[in-house]
């Protein structure tokens, strides 16, 4: 007996709105559909109406937890269009910056994926030891969430000899933690039995669907932009994708393989973030202090620009063209979670309904960061073959060759 | 019997005990949700929190859906809590013997606390919503699941309990009661009832369907499943029958592990026995929740439903059998 199983665009086991159409066998997924555009908020569009430095503000909102993420990948885009050196004090603090907050990002979605399978006490724990990275967030930059901590050029605030103490005191406080917390992921035998061999991504998928971050890492790719695009200063500290078989024998590609990534990521921050602090040099933090010259030098600048990074979910891309007028031409964001949808169709297919929450949150998906376009024809028609898509952008193309842009 | 007596046992003991399953159970709730809460590092509501969950679920609007069956939708919740109710009329409460004792007897016990479940089933069923469908379908394979290890253990206590004494009637809780088990058996026997009790302690989750047994209802699977579609005063009702349920099961291990008193060891009046024994009662329930329920329930995480399967049909009967062939070589002296 098939039957159909919408499940969203709001339930319980979904943070935020999205759509999963499901046909079932008995308790079995024979198929899966997936149906974004339900929180597109135009942050693009408004973008292109404001000032890089003000886009940076709005870079931040994007996500609510990769609020460092976004500006990172945002401010090295619009240096790279507009030709700005930052300084090298600057990088290492925009790296240790990056790395606390995928400690905390990376704690955040085990407490998530704990409540995912029922499992609140761990939900509490792990939320608990996740209070002493915001803290030490905090205390560097003066906010939890939204740090407002980058600039176009470099950082806004420095890390001083007498703030480092408290760091060191919460990287040794992780280190600390580090078996307490891998006894209770990998050893507990409830969480094995949800998540060993439940919503396995080969590697083969991983590649074709072109998934990213952790999510493909977990399946045996080692695809990390850190290593593989060394940016910042990342390219002083040779860093490694972590895959799983960093502590299992053979790469399954399942829910306890993506587990062990994070777990493992959590302790390559730790050990960037001593590196940094280690090997900090000194200088200024940002190339151009004042604001209204840093604006001007981008109101005359022309040129594209990319910038990634590697979020705690994955690659974040960010692409800017100005075109020497106050606010940018285009401004392309790209989230991680955008890559990893298709992912969970093979990840899905097969499993039971009981494993749908914690597989879909085993990629830790930021659905309004993904959500790009929202479209809206008519009254219901919602979704475009790749046929309409390409018709579009060929026409897309066409107006604009004849009104003299392209 | 005279008619007084009969209106007596009839409805005034009903609704005592129907009064004593909602007061104690709703206070065993918020007991265990305390102590869960502190067990999990966090300050929790206070004790009379369900009182208050209640009394506004009572005040709710009570929504049927369009595509149920509405008389069967509306009926099972009621069913439910009078089928929980039914159980605490034949298992001891305190020192008192059972209310309808000689009515009826454990058999009958075992088929009622299967009752509020098979309510659920029916009104999950009759709401007409896939996820309430997908809810009661695995309410009903957990059933399967554990009725035979329940069978097994509640079995086991009788038949050890009828062959020490032959031609009484051991089904009867009021005589399991009064003739603990543990007098009659030797070491083996001891060790087969220790294992006995466990697997009654590990079906009571599964009976109550909490967690890791929370499948049927799985709030982040199944936004809530059996329940999706209750509200208000129907709600309210099923999860009355949940904490009376609760005391229910609560109270029938206690009369088939621990029936002593301690009335005994007191220089009081027959009264103040009865008193003594009630409250010693309590604190045995609360043992046996604490235990049964909240502390599995914070140690684990949800099970999928074929995994539950597996676990009561394989694991939890071969070791309720082997707690049977343990007494069974206890009492006919096979190795001694």
């Amino acid at each position: 007996m098939k039957y159909t199983l919408p499940i969203g665009p709001i339930h319980p086991a979904l943070k935020e709105p999205i759509l999963f159409e499901f046909e079932l066998n008995g308790e079995r997924i024979a198929n899966v559909d997936v149906k974004l555009g339900h929180v597109h908020r135009g942050i693009e569009w408004a973008g292109m109406r404001r000032n890089p430095v003000q886009i940076l503000y709005l870079a931040e909102r994007i996500c609510g937890i990769c609020s460092v993420s976004h500006p990172f990948a945002f401010s090295m885009a619009v240096e790279n269009a507009a030709g700005i050196e930052v300084p090298e004090r600057a990088e290492y603090i925009r790296v240790i910056m990056a790395e606390l907050e995928r400690i905390h990002s990376h704690i955040l979605w085990a407490g998530v994926a704990a409540h995912e399978i029922g499992f609140d006490t761990v939900l509490y724990l792990t939320w608990r030891v996740r209070e002493k990275v915001m803290d030490v967030i905090e205390y560097l930059t003066g906010n939890r969430v939204n740090k407002a901590i980058y600039m176009i050029g470099g950082v806004r605030r420095d890390i001083t000899k007498e703030q480092i103490p408290k760091v060191r005191e919460a990287m040794d406080y992780y280190k600390g933690l580090f078996n307490k917390l891998a006894k209770v992921f990998l050893h507990d035998k409830t969480i094995k039995m949800r998540t060993e061999h439940v919503g396995i991504l080969t590697r083969e998928d991983a590649l074709k669907t072109c998934a990213v971050g952790p999510t493909t890492r977990a399946s045996g790719v080692p695809k990390d932009v850190r290593q593989d695009y060394a940016y910042s200063a990342y390219a002083d500290l040779n860093i490694k994708a972590v895959t799983p078989d960093i502590y299992r024998k053979e790469v399954v590609g399942d829910v306890y393989d993506r587990i062990i990534v994070r777990l493992f990521e959590v302790k390559q921050s730790i050990q960037i973030i001593e590196e940094c602090i280690e090997n900090m040099p000194g200088g200024e933090i940002v190339s151009e202090p004042k604001i209204p010259k840093l604006l001007a030098t981008l109101k005359k600048a022309v040129g594209e620009g990319i910038g990634r990074h590697e979020a705690p979910r994955g690659e974040v891309f960010h692409y800017v063209k100005l075109d020497g007028k106050e606010a940018p031409y285009t401004w392309k964001a790209r989230a991680p979670t955008y890559n990893n949808v298709l992912a969970w169709i093979p990840m899905l297919k097969g499993e039971q309904i009981a494993d749908i929450p914690i597989v879909a949150a085993s990629t830790d998906p930021c659905i309004s960061c993904t959500n790009r376009v929202s479209v809206i024809k008519g009254s219901n028609k919602y979704t475009l073959t790749k046929e309409e898509l390409h018709k579009l952008s060929v026409e897309k193309t066409k107006r604009r060759m004849r009104n003299g842009i392209l | 019997m005279e008619y007084y007596e009969l209106l007596f046992r009839v409805i005034i003991l009903p609704i005592l005990a129907l009064g004593f399953g909602v007061l104690f159970g709703l206070t065993f709730k918020g007991i265990d949700r305390k102590l869960a809460a502190h067990m999990q590092a966090r300050v929790g509501p206070p004790i009379r929190q369900p009182f208050r969950d209640v009394a506004k679920l009572f005040t709710k609007e009570n929504i049927i859906p369009e595509n149920s069956i509405p008389w069967l939708f509306s009926v099972m919740p009621i069913l439910c809590l009078v089928s929980a109710v039914s159980v605490l009329l034949y298992t001891p409460i305190g020192s008192f013997e059972p209310i309808l004792s000689g009515y009826g007897d454990l058999i009958v016990v075992l088929y009622l606390l299967a009752l509020p479940a098979i309510c659920l089933v029916i009104g999950g069923f009759a709401s007409g919503s896939p996820y309430a469908t997908v809810g009661a379908q695995r309410e009903m394979v957990m059933m399967l699941s554990y009725e035979f290890p329940l069978a097994v253990a509640i079995i086991s206590i009788v038949w050890k309990l009828s062959l020490v004494y032959p031609g009484e009637n051991v089904f009867s809780l009021g005589f399991i009661m009064s003739h603990p088990v543990w007098n009659t058996v030797g070491f083996s026997g001891f060790i087969g009832c220790v294992i006995i009790l466990f697997v009654l302690c590990a079906t009571m989750p599964i009976t109550l369907a909490k967690i890791p047994f929370d499948i049927p209802e799985a709030e982040t699977e199944i936004a809530g499943g059996l329940l999706v579609e209750y509200s208000g005063k129907n709600l309210g009702l099923f999860y009355l029958a949940d904490a009376v349920k609760t005391v229910a099961f609560a109270s029938v291990v206690a009369a088939l592990f621990f029936p002593y008193g301690i009335a005994c060891y007191f220089d009081v009046s027959t009264t103040g026995g009865y008193v003594i024994d009630f409250i010693f009662f309590l604190v045995k329930l609360f043992v046996v929740i604490f235990i049964g329920l909240t502390f599995i329930r914070v140690a684990v995480a949800r099970i999928k439903i074929d995994q539950v399967a597996h676990i009561y049909w394989m694991l939890m009967t071969i070791i309720g059998l082997v707690g049977l062939a343990l007494i069974i070589i206890d009492s006919t002296g096979v190795i001694s």
